[in-house]
């Protein structure tokens, strides 16, 4: 036996053999015993209901948590799809619109345009006619004008007294008659 | 040589003084022995007549249970959804025995088992870091008394908790005979598996974790003292005794692993054996 062990059963008082390690002292029972007792009973009715009820609610909060952005996203798919067929629809109208516009135009000019021909056709029409009576008037006075020029100076030619005779009015008439037809055919 | 003309002075002075342990001290090396796992009553009580002693082990075993009472109330005393501080060490703690042990072994029925096997660990763990503790420097659960006290109340659980469970019969029945088993060899297997399951499996479970803390401690004292004991004012004494004390150093880490495995262990085979109880074997 070492002298360090010595020492401790001399302190002891004591100076028998040493007890066996397997012993089992009996406070030393009762302390184990009790010790894991009280531990275990504060530890079960205390401190562990707290932790497992926090643990729950974070459990809860985490499944909230995803519920909640599971409905978000759902909120905001519904509202992409809500955007996406009023852009369709809007698209839809504006090409009605568009196409709308594309044939009123159409519409529009075509009325203009035949209205503006009807327009023109009317003055063109007015014109001619106007253009026409007033050639006429001019023909008209021209062919006496010049019947009196042709017989003022057939008169001087022929001499005095063939004024105001009726045959030489017809002879006149003829000859312009026959300028005239002379002139339509050379016209023609 | 110095050391011998102080011994041959000391012997000639004829004081041999034994309580100084060192090399220069001619009483040799006082390997320590199982004289420092017994302590003195420091006080006692007479409690229905028997005297009730307070001594280092159940000091240090009362110590164990206000230490983790205390920092586990303190920890979870207002447990916040979002755990901060002290609050992240226990739950990591909590959830270790709940889903490493608790539901590992026993399955979904454990969480009910959850306190006991988490009072077990923690309770198991503190006692045997204590051996590395300064200032304390003894594992309470080297003492044969401390694990036999925690294995009988394991004993005591699962023992009835299986009868209750699985009935009398259906319990020892599915203990004793498992089946599967041809039949001339249940005359073999029943005495065994009485003697390994109801009268070793205590007495294993507690020298499991009783003899592993016992020889871990032997052995820091025993280098502790090394260390102290070679030191003497020449090469070969500082060179054994800064050896000494590395080897010390490199035990206690040894011995921090140790302590949290032994607790593990002791708590594991605790739930084992209370599966067992609750669900017939196969």
């Amino acid at each position: 036996m070492s002298t360090l062990s010595q020492g401790l059963l001399i302190a002891a008082g004591e100076n028998e053999p040493m007890p066996s390690v397997l012993a089992v002292p009996i406070d030393e029972l009762i302390v184990g015993i009790f010790g894991f007792l009280v531990v275990f009973g504060v530890l079960a009715k205390v401190a562990l209901p707290r932790i497992k009820a926090a643990l729950e609610e974070r459990t809860n909060a985490i499944e909230g948590g995803i519920e909640r952005a599971e409905a978000a996203q759902a909120d905001a798919e519904k509202a992409r799809d809500e955007y996406r067929a009023a852009l369709a629809q809007a698209r839809e109208e504006a090409a009605a619109i568009r196409t709308q516009a594309q044939s009123d135009r159409t519409a529009i000019v075509d009325e203009a345009r035949t209205e503006a021909r009807a327009a023109a056709a009317t003055v063109t029409a007015a014109a001619e006619a106007q253009l026409a009576a007033e050639r006429a008037q001019a023909t008209a006075a021209l062919t006496r004008q010049v019947g009196d020029m042709a017989l003022t100076l057939a008169t001087k030619i022929v001499g005095q007294g063939l004024a105001d005779d009726a045959r030489v009015r017809a002879t006149v008439d003829d000859f312009l008659d026959s300028l005239e037809q002379s002139a339509r055919e050379a016209k023609a | 040589m110095a050391a011998d003309s102080a011994l041959s002075t000391v012997v000639a002075a004829g004081s041999l003084d034994c309580k100084f342990e060192n090399a220069a001290n001619p009483c040799g090396f006082p390997a320590p022995d199982t004289g420092i796992f017994f302590f003195d009553d420091l006080a006692s009580v007479e409690i229905l007549g028997m005297t009730f002693g307070f001594n280092k082990v159940t000091i240090l075993v009362i110590l164990g249970v206000v230490i983790v009472l205390a920092f586990f109330l303190w920890a979870f005393r207002r447990p916040k959804v979002v755990p901060r501080g002290s609050q992240n060490v226990g739950e990591m703690g909590y959830l270790f025995v709940r889903d490493g042990i608790a539901r590992e072994v026993i399955g979904k029925d454990g969480d009910k088992f959850v306190p006991f096997l988490f009072s077990f660990f923690f309770l198991v763990w503190i006692l045997n870091f204590m051996g590395v503790m300064p200032f304390v420097n003894f594992p309470a659960t080297s003492v044969f008394a401390i694990p036999v006290a925690f294995a009988l109340i394991v004993y005591l659980t699962w023992l009835p908790l299986g009868i209750y469970r699985q009935g009398f019969v259906g319990f020892f029945k599915g203990m004793l005979f498992p089946p599967g088993v041809p039949k001339p060899m249940l005359i073999l297997l029943g005495p065994i598996e009485f003697l390994s399951n109801i009268i070793v499996r205590p007495f294993t479970h507690a020298v499991r974790l009783f003899a592993n803390m016992f020889a871990g401690h032997l052995l820091l004292a025993t280098f502790s003292l090394a260390s102290f004991y070679l030191l003497t004012f020449t090469v070969v004494g500082v060179l054994g005794s800064v050896a000494s004390v590395a080897v010390a150093v490199a035990i206690t880490g040894f011995e921090l692993l140790i302590q949290a495995l032994q607790a593990y262990i002791f708590t594991l085979l605790t739930a084992v054996y209370i599966g067992g109880a609750l669900h017939a074997e196969h």
